[in-house]
């Protein structure tokens, strides 16, 4: 369980599938009809041609880290120095997460390590996809 | 279309004080800035028939405040370069004949917080849900998300970033009103506060109390207003995503390769011809980004740019002369502050004077690469 104050995202309708997915530790993306390509975040139809034939499916979890800040300063909910990292996911799409079971430094973190998605609970309803360096790399 | 040179600034202020300014609260600092540029116009409120400004203040506070009814209104509110959109939208509407004389103002106490408006996050926002989660805590901490990626792709060292803040400052301390004008350099920077790795304190924008305001007409009508009128040749306009974790390009802003070669072309000018920029810095890779996108350096070149001097005092293009967000003010919304410093070059009365400058252009930023909002003045009339 992550340490008490940080924020707690709210479901719409149409991101619901996503939260409960991570909740069962499935990392749930959409998909287009017309192009096959996946999106994030989450809505009922596609960016890429505007239509509403999509379709869910369960990502890999494997991902690249594609940028980063650390932050020095102390925020309700989290310890400082931590990082707020962006990974791009092998399926294509990016999702701003943080990164678990590494030292939170520049030497630690770099840029396009693998990454393997770490569902961490948020409190007994929200489960959020933290990640942590992919097992072969350690 | 819209004719480069049709519209004019006749009016251009900012509010008395800028910097620390306890003693107004916002809506007085949007009314103490339109004040002192109606002052300089010899316009009274009921002479003004278009109003813009960017919420949290609305445009019927203001109108109300000022006393002005206005058949032609604009509210749009796309962060810190939203009065370069206003100035585009204003354009527009005079062209098209709803108002004659429009006015756009700023006022923002963000260092004092006199009756300034607090954003909480929305946890069923998009950002509430997909990046609020992961510990983000204000523009430190978002806007400088891409950096590390374009400084890999790029190549671009600590140094250069910390060079950025260094030459604004060179602008800085020749402008009284900069709240912070004594010389540094890259050790400086470099040994100052870590805030959010990669950028230090001194690579982040001052926070600060201000406010300003433009008048714009026809260039026709300029010619009977006491204040030299500065033409608007060309205006672009953009957005992306609010979400920075969203956006496509880490290296580059598609708002930004939108609005600026949009407002290039509109001007029909020559890159070559521009004697004065301004890209809005609220952290220091955005003026890197900024030449970058709008096609005044190649990709990876715009850090050996401003490194070899291009942009200090006695540079080929004079860059952010008033000391820019970083070392001159910073209320949270600086795109009025560079516009405001446009015009004063334009004017031939900036501070920093870039002597014989004809041709400025003004790059505003929307938090986050959210937006982007450009704008070419000169004070030639093609």
């Amino acid at each position: 369980m992550l340490a008490p104050g940080r924020p707690k995202p709210k479901p719409t309708p149409e991101t619901q599938h996503f939260w409960d997915g991570c909740k069962q530790g499935k990392l749930l993306l959409q998909r287009c009809g017309d192009t096959g390509k996946a999106y994030f975040p989450p809505r009922p139809f596609s960016p890429y041609t505007g239509t509403r034939n999509v379709e869910v499916f369960e990502a890999s979890g494997r991902a690249k880290l594609h940028s980063y800040v650390i932050h020095h300063r102390p925020v309700p909910g989290f310890t400082p120095p931590y990082a707020i990292a962006v990974v791009e996911l092998e399926e294509g799409p990016r999702l701003m997460t943080n990164v678990v079971d590494c030292e939170q430094t520049p030497e630690a973190l770099q840029l396009d390590m693998p990454m393997e998605v770490a569902f961490t609970p948020l409190d007994e309803e929200v489960t959020l996809p933290l990640f942590r360096p992919a097992k072969e790399s350690k | 279309m819209i004719r480069p040179g049709e519209i004019a600034v006749v009016g251009a202020a900012e509010s008395t004080k800028i910097g620390a300014v306890p003693g107004m609260s916002q809506i007085m600092l949007h009314a103490d800035a339109a004040l002192n540029a109606m002052a300089e116009t010899g316009l009274k409120p009921g002479d003004i028939d278009g109003v813009a400004c960017v919420g949290p203040m609305m445009p019927q506070q203001i109108a109300h405040y000022l006393g002005i009814t206005p058949k032609w209104v604009d509210g749009t509110g796309v962060g810190g370069c939203s009065f370069m959109l206003h100035v585009r939208h204003a354009a527009a509407a005079i062209h098209a004949g709803y108002a004659k004389t429009i006015l756009i103002t700023h006022g923002e106490s963000g260092k004092s917080r006199i009756n300034a408006t607090p954003r909480p996050p929305e946890p069923e926002s998009l950002n509430g849900q997909f990046e609020v989660p992961y510990g983000p805590f204000g523009p430190p901490t978002l806007f400088p998300i891409p950096v590390l990626r374009y400084m890999k792709e790029r190549g671009v060292s600590h140094e250069d970033l910390a060079m950025v803040a260094v030459v604004q400052r060179e602008w800085a301390g020749k402008n009284p009103r900069a709240m912070f004008r004594d010389p540094i350099t890259v050790d400086d920077v470099l040994n100052s506060r870590m805030i959010a790795y990669p950028f230090r304190i001194l690579q982040c924008c001052l926070v600060t109390d201000g406010g300003g305001a433009l008048i714009l007409t026809s260039a026709d009508r300029a010619k009977d207003f006491p204040t030299k009128p500065v033409y608007i040749l060309g205006t672009g306009e953009s957005v992306e995503t609010n979400m920075v974790s969203q956006m496509k390009d880490f290296t580059s802003s598609s708002a930004f390769r939108v609005a600026g070669p949009t407002a290039i072309e509109a001007a029909g000018i020559d890159r070559s011809a521009v004697d004065h920029m301004m890209i809005y810095d609220a952290f220091a890779h955005l003026p890197l980004y900024g030449l970058e996108d709008l096609g005044f350096c190649k990709p990876g070149e715009a850090a050996g740019f401003i490194r070899e001097g291009n942009t200090r005092p006695g540079g080929k293009l004079p860059l952010n002369t008033n000391g820019g967000g970083l070392s001159y003010t910073h209320t949270g919304m600086y795109g009025m502050f560079a516009l405001q410093e446009s015009i004063r070059q334009m004017r031939g009365t900036a501070p920093a004077q870039v002597e014989g400058a004809k041709i400025s252009v003004c790059h505003g930023v929307g938090g986050m690469f959210s937006a982007s909002g450009t704008v070419v003045f000169s004070n030639e009339k093609p």
